[in-house]
């Protein structure tokens, strides 16, 4: 797993923690080089790697779990029990080879067990760590657990996601762990630019609650501007008309939006009735609000003669967005997709060949990578302690002995 | 302010205003370029671009030209989504790279720069759609949705300020600006978690899934995630784990306090019970009873007992229930800036035990002319954005 040439180069980030709100970040940054280590141990692996299917095989396993392996590709796997003196001893050298640590334990836990941040930047300086959870580090509830399919309620998401008259909508998985990660690592990254250039590191807390309302701020802003509560409205919207999502032929959807009349002339054209572009209940983007249902059914009527794609590729022929609604086994064919290569194969040892997603976002000059397959549990102790932790023989011998690899 | 000696011009559209909002909030000193008489009342627009300078750019397009050039000669990042109507700038971003060689160029696009699609339109829901996203929300059988706030411009402004501080980190060590080249398309694919490797590994492909969870059981069992509660909905999930057997056994423990029938919760020893194993017959069986209970509780009790429980599980939030919340308080999440009462998301991060303060209110204008130019700490600058200009 060479990084060489690539942007992070050089950059080394420590994991502790496991499930997707940490691990997301180090991947994202081991993608474009980073040396990332993420630590676990055999008593109790990352969670991701015995909870969740998909297994290889449909069976269970710590290195069989597609779930771990989406989010912890081009890392390296050290075990170090943590409950054993020697265990934290081994840590706390960590802590000083890394710039980073990025950890995702409850609040007061990297405390208790002597890895918080005030002990660890007294022998390293410059370290930057990144702390995320549910709630932030402080206020009456940071010590409430919490997973982010959940969190995604609490802060709006799943209220503004469905029919009006029908219930709120899950969003798959742990939806805002995502946006957490990804804020997270901007803010990891410029802590590290900082610690670079001056020598200062940094101690960031990062609430996964509060990221995701980064995401709702238009809705709260208008909230504090009007009072106006929002509520869940299936596909629509306040400006474009039509917008939404209709029915094809094979059975697939096609989602498409006009946002000016211009838009919608083009569409009427593209679905062979340039006439509806005039007609006194279409003209308008107000007039084709209220009458809805019937535009729904003259577009319904085009697209139910033919499939998701060949819709698609009409309407944009003829200007309008439009797109086909993306299933998880389309998102591999799809030709945009395929030609960023936003799946990359890689050979996992137990597992085999299997696809692992890239970031949304590359580099011209210096291109990130999948850089390897996620790895087995503990599987580079010997590499990371001895070659870049820089243990003697003995050193490691006798931590092995202690059992703090187990 | 961990980028506070970083200077961002932000050309973007709304596909890209989070990333530069992103940025400001660490500390990059952000310009936001306006065409003149720009609406910029609206909500949505000044929730995200708040903590920018705006530069409403002369309605003359050489003189606008000569302003967004003499900006980039010491700019650090150029944010851009070249769809923006920013007059008589050149904000190619391929001549940008040229004529810059140290600047970061960003460059937003529905589906990014490169593939046969790249030119293609898109709004959010078309993003959402191509991303996959609104294939997981809906009802099995129904209509598939997006969220009603939209959200592929966030995925897409998240990745944005991502690959701008790592070319930064690159541009610092080696001297070199680069091209970020970001597909909002791609970006939403971090919504679904990790659902395409169901295809990819066993060959089951996820879908919507309604008001229930899918995928955490071997036998296909699908989890009721929204209860109907006395004033909304509740939003909890039977898991495994030490989190989820505790949550669970605490569930029971305040069901029997309360008086609550058990059914078939009763018989469960939450010690061996394993969630990925459970078939229909038995997720139904436990769920009945707790259905019954949710309905008598408000949102507020839920969470308040679900806390002092240590209980996983929220309840669904609106944002007047978001705005109002203590935690959030406690934390001064939302901000106001300078001297008006107008309330924010404030920075997204707290560092060294501070939120950095939002420091310019979306209504602020930054000087027009050439002569006002407030590039930040000209000693800070001088080591990391170089003076190489346009030749």
């Amino acid at each position: 797993m060479s990084a060489v040439g690539q942007a992070l180069a050089g950059l080394k980030v420590l994991e502790f923690g496991g499930y997707a709100a940490g691990p997301h970040i180090g991947k994202v940054l081991a993608n474009f080089g980073a040396r990332t280590i993420h630590m676990e141990s055999k008593e109790r692996p990352d969670g991701f790697r015995i909870q969740y299917p998909p297994f290889k095989d449909d069976r269970p396993g710590y290195n069989r779990s597609g779930c771990f392996a989406f989010f912890n590709d081009s890392k390296y796997s050290v075990t170090v029990d943590l409950k054993k003196p020697a265990g934290m001893a081994l840590a706390r050298r960590m802590a000083q080879w890394c710039d980073l640590i990025i950890e995702n334990m409850r609040p007061g836990v990297m405390e208790r067990l002597g890895l918080g941040f005030g002990a660890l930047a007294e022998r390293n300086p410059r370290l930057v760590m990144l702390s995320t959870c549910n709630m932030g580090q402080t206020g009456p509830r940071a010590d409430q657990p919490g997973f982010g399919s959940q969190l995604s309620a609490l802060a709006g998401m799943c209220e503004l996601t469905g029919v009006p008259e029908g219930p709120p909508m899950l969003l798959y998985g742990p939806y805002i762990d995502y946006v957490a990660s990804l804020l997270g690592a901007s803010a990891a990254l410029a802590g590290v630019t900082r610690s670079r250039r001056t020598g200062k590191g940094a101690l960031i807390d990062l609430s996964q609650y509060e990221c995701g309302l980064v995401f709702m701020g238009g809705a709260l802003r208008e909230f504090f501007a009007s009072g106006r509560v929002p509520t869940r409205c299936g596909n629509d919207d306040p400006v474009a008309a039509p917008h939404g999502a209709f029915l094809c032929h094979d059975g697939e959807w096609v989602a498409l939006s006009c946002w000016s009349d211009d838009e919608f002339a083009a569409l009427a054209r593209a679905i062979g009735d340039g006439s509806l572009a005039g007609d006194p209940r279409f003209a308008t983007a107000p007039a084709r609000r209220t009458n809805g249902k019937a535009l729904d059914a003259v577009i319904s009527a085009w697209t139910g003669q033919r499939g998701a794609e060949t819709a698609a590729i009409a309407l944009q022929a003829a200007g309008v967005p439009a797109y086909p609604v993306v299933g998880m086994a389309g998102l591999f064919s799809d030709p945009q997709l395929r030609a960023r290569r936003q799946f990359r194969v890689r050979r996992h040892p137990e597992m085999g060949d299997h696809a692992y997603c890239y970031p949304g976002f590359d580099l011209v000059e210096a291109p990130g990578d999948i850089i390897g397959p996620a790895p087995c549990v503990g599987a580079d102790n010997d590499f990371v302690f001895r070659d870049l932790i820089g243990l003697s023989e003995a050193e490691y011998e006798s931590y092995r002995q202690q059992g703090v690899f187990d | 302010m961990l980028l506070s000696d970083v200077l961002i011009i932000d050309a973007t559209d709304r596909l890209g205003w989070l990333a530069g909002r992103l940025l400001a909030d660490l500390g990059a000193d952000v310009i936001k370029l306006e065409p003149p008489g720009s609406d910029r009342s609206r909500a949505e627009w000044r929730a995200f671009n708040v903590n920018k300078r705006i530069l409403e750019l002369d309605p003359e397009p050489a003189s606008a030209r000569a302003r967004v050039e003499e900006l980039l000669r010491t700019a650090d990042i150029c944010l851009l989504t070249p769809s923006a109507a920013i007059p008589g700038a050149c904000l190619d971003p391929l001549a940008l790279r040229r004529d810059y060689p140290r600047l970061v160029v960003v460059a937003i696009r529905p589906f990014g720069g490169v593939g046969p699609r790249s030119a293609w339109k898109a709004s959010d829901i078309e993003l959402m759609a191509a991303g996959g996203a609104m294939a997981l929300a809906g009802e099995p059988d129904g209509m598939p949705v997006r969220v009603s706030e939209p959200q592929s411009y966030g995925w897409a402004g998240a990745h944005a300020a991502i690959g701008a501080v790592v070319a930064l980190f690159r541009r610092d060590a080696t001297g070199r600006g680069d091209l970020v080249d970001v597909s909002a398309q791609a970006s939403v694919i971090a919504a679904l978690s990790h659902a395409p490797a169901f295809v990819d590994l066993v060959g089951i492909e996820p879908t919507r899934a309604g008001a229930f969870m899918t995928g955490r059981s071997i036998k296909g069992a699908r989890y009721r995630v929204f209860w109907p509660c006395r004033d909304g909905y509740i939003n909890f999930i039977f898991y495994g784990g030490a989190a989820g057997r505790r949550t669970n056994e605490q569930l029971v423990a305040w069901m029997r306090q309360s008086g609550a029938e058990l059914g078939a919760l009763a018989a469960i020893d939450w010690k061996t019970w394993d969630p990925t194993k459970a078939d229909q017959a038995e997720v139904d069986a436990i769920e009945a009873p707790v259905a019954q209970f949710f309905a008598r509780l408000t949102k507020r009790e839920f969470l308040i007992e679900g806390h002092r429980r240590e209980m996983l599980g929220y309840p669904v939030a609106t944002v007047a229930d978001i705005a109002s919340d203590p935690q959030l308080e406690a934390r001064a999440f939302f901000q106001t800036v300078a001297d008006s009462a107008d309330r924010f998301c404030g920075s997204f991060a707290v560092i060294d035990g501070e939120r950095p303060p939002l420091r310019h209110h979306p209504g602020a204008p930054f000087p027009a002319a050439p002569a006002s130019v407030g590039a930040p700490s000209a000693a800070g600058r001088a080591g990391s954005s170089g003076a190489e200009g346009k030749p």
